[in-house]
């Protein structure tokens, strides 16, 4: 059975249900997903069709396991070896695929493992994306941090010794503007020693700006490479314009920044194509910047408040390793981050396989680290994006990790 | 071991053709990697020691050992440059390894950035050694650059494929007056002999370690093929190896006066 993702939350007025109704129900009122909006730059770029072309072309049924055994034994894999392993004919070689996934992943990285946390410093919200936490019909609290609340959230998370840091908002560009991002990153400067943003999609120049303010990294998750999918589940805001959230990365690039991340949210649509699509995003981009550093995620759904349904449906444990593998197989030089949704035996098992970035000390509210961290009590925290599976701080991660037999880097980069 | 036999960088003498890389492995390691393969001169990627971690790397480098800080993460020259200040900034000493890759997948080397850092930095007093793709007249525009020593690669680095470029690497070692230093792509201690029994001045491994078994034990065995190496290339090869044919009925054998 598919989430059932449209929930009323209480408290809603009555033609605020009305208008969520009516988008709901009524895809004639929702605007075009392809078509830019106003202030959206639209750059030149053949990516976007190269990647959608093999993703309508992949077929995952047709694949077997001979296919499969073929691609195990390539030392660099073709875009058709990486369709064969995500496919269903992969399932019966996971061991093989995270044997080979392991080789690959010490290589190219040894035996180190990167440690960041996420800090959001606000969840308000424009658009309705009906599986998300934050989506603007959700009834939560709403939260904005002032600079000087930041700077007190930074300083706790840096006295636990975190050195990288990745900022986050919900999309309201009026609430959350690029200055106000900018400036909580220049703070960032001040206490950690690499900073990343996930915020809504901005034009070249304002990723330069964010740049110049410190900022190296950019995630931008396209949630599902499935445009018509897409469609429903993005129902209002600037988040609507699929392809303006594709270049993202790209624009990110041009306006200078080192490296990019990105991932379909697994669990929305067909994964195998979700997935397909997140690696050859990155590995397209690479390919036309070759000096940029790219890194996938993997996340799968989760529940949020008011909806603890939510589930990644077919995107099992097994599922999620699969596509791991034959990540790092396709793209053994890329970065893999796999966040605190996923369980603590779970990243425990894949930083040893196939990840090498992964977050501690985590919280998808705001505001709240002082009394997550320090057990003192806060009655001013904004509600949290999703539900978090791994709630290990960031002590406990590195001791663990190290007691896997792993070295936990807190930084590995340069502000140049 | 030959105790006459020196390898000389930036005027210091050293006795190990082993230099050790860093960066893949626990730090609780190093020490007995520096020690089992008699290493004098070990890398360390600065934008890594740029912590403020309790586990600071330059905390678990023996004394007496040689800091060869290099530049990975600069993608031209004046990136390489500014890391290389902060590297002596950080109390890492003179010697720099330069590294500028433009290519996140392979990670080659772009020589013509590399060049123009080697200047900068050989007159701000840096002993400057460069990585490289094999190529003769970059090798020659470092020697004018003021390079201490030219550092070819073997093979794409973290590949362990050995010495895939190795006719060019013997062009190095023959026609360039500076050690040729093989770096990147040595994934066997044979390997490594290989690369001295052709003349170069060192060897640089950090996966082939990394990656191994047992990381102390590896360490001893790339000691053991570099010393071996190095004997056999002082020693002078035998005949049958020597690049190049020997029939044995000479072909001037019908001069006469």
């Amino acid at each position: 059975m598919e989430n059932q993702f449209l929930v009323d939350s209480e408290g809603l007025s009555e033609s605020a249900l009305k208008r969520k109704h009516e988008l709901e129900n009524n895809p004639d009122c929702r605007t075009d997903i392809m078509t830019y909006m106003d202030g959206q730059e639209q750059i030149q770029s053949d990516i976007r069709e190269k990647v959608m072309k093999e993703v309508e072309e992949y077929d995952p049924s047709r694949y077997t396991a001979a296919d499969v055994r073929r691609a195990l034994q390539k030392s660099n894999l073709s875009v058709e070896d990486l369709k064969a392993l995500l496919s269903p004919a992969a399932a019966p070689f996971l061991e093989q695929m995270a044997e080979r996934a392991r080789i690959e992943t010490r290589k190219h990285f040894g035996n180190t493992v990167y440690l960041f946390t996420p800090l959001y410093i606000a969840n308000y919200c424009e658009n309705y994306c009906v599986y998300c936490g934050f989506n603007c019909y959700n009834h939560i609290r709403r939260m904005k941090l002032s600079m000087a609340q930041i700077e007190h959230e930074m300083e706790v998370i840096a006295e636990s010794g975190m050195e990288e840091i990745l900022i986050l908002t919900g999309e309201s560009r009026a609430q959350s503007d690029i200055h106000y991002i900018g400036e909580a990153c220049k703070l960032a400067r001040k206490y950690f020693r690499m900073v990343g943003v996930e915020i809504y999609p901005v034009n070249v120049e304002d990723y330069r700006y964010l740049h110049e303010c410190g900022v190296d990294y950019v995630t931008v998750f396209q949630e599902t490479y499935d445009t018509e999918k897409y469609e429903t589940l993005h129902l209002a805001g600037h988040k609507r314009v699929w392809p303006y959230r594709f270049e993202a990365q790209e624009r990110a690039l041009m306006g200078g920044m080192r490296g990019v991340a990105g991932s379909a949210l697994l669990g929305l649509s067909d994964f195998r194509k979700d997935a397909l699509a997140s690696a050859l995003h990155m590995y397209f981009l690479q390919r036309k910047y070759p000096h940029a550093e790219i890194s996938l995620s993997c996340p799968r759904l989760r529940p949020i408040i008011n909806n603890g349904k939510i589930n990644p449906q077919d995107v099992g444990e097994r599922q999620l390793c699969q596509i791991l593998c034959a990540y790092r197989m396709f793209l053994p030089f890329a970065g893999i981050t796999v966040s605190s949704r996923e369980s603590k035996s779970f990243r425990d098992g894949i930083v040893k396989i196939a990840a090498t970035k992964i977050s501690a000390g985590v919280s998808t509210g705001i505001g709240d680290h002082e009394s997550k961290y320090t057990g003192k009590e806060s009655d001013t925290e904004g509600d949290e994006q999703f539900e978090i599976s791994d709630s290990r701080s960031f002590r406990q991660m590195y001791a663990d990790m190290a007691s896997e037999g792993l070295q936990p880097v807190l930084n590995d980069y340069l502000y140049v | 071991m030959n105790q006459d036999d020196k390898l000389i960088l930036g005027g210091r003498e050293f006795h190990s053709r082993f230099i050790l890389g860093s960066g893949k492995y626990s730090l609780s390691l190093i020490e007995a990697a520096v020690k089992y393969a008699g290493a004098e001169l070990i890398t360390l990627a600065v934008r890594r020691a740029n912590t403020k971690e309790h586990e600071n790397i330059l905390d678990y480098i023996p004394k007496g050992v040689t800091l060869l800080p290099n530049t990975s993460g600069a993608r031209n020259a004046e990136e390489a440059v500014r890391i290389a200040r902060l590297a002596r900034e950080l109390g890492c000493g003179d010697f720099i390894k330069i590294e500028i890759m433009r290519d996140t997948k392979y990670l080659l080397p772009d020589n013509a950035e590399t060049v123009r850092a080697t200047e900068i930095l050989a007159k701000e007093g840096f002993v400057v050694m460069p990585y490289m793709y094999p190529d003769l007249n970059t090798a020659r525009d470092l020697v004018n650059a003021g390079a201490a020593s030219v550092m070819p690669l073997a093979s794409p680095i973290g590949s362990n494929k050995g010495l895939a470029t190795r006719d060019f690497i013997q062009i190095l070692i023959d026609e360039i007056d500076l050690p040729i230093i093989v770096d990147a792509g040595i994934g066997r201690p044979s390997q490594a002999c290989e690369a001295m029994e052709m003349g170069a001045a060192a060897v640089m491994s950090n996966t082939a370690l990394a990656t191994a078994g047992d990381l102390p034990v590896m360490a001893e065995a790339f000691r053991k093929a570099v010393e071996a190496g190095r004997q056999a290339y002082l020693s002078g090869l035998g005949r049958v190896l020597v690049r190049g044919a020997s029939p044995s009925d000479t072909l001037t054998g019908f001069l006469h006066d």
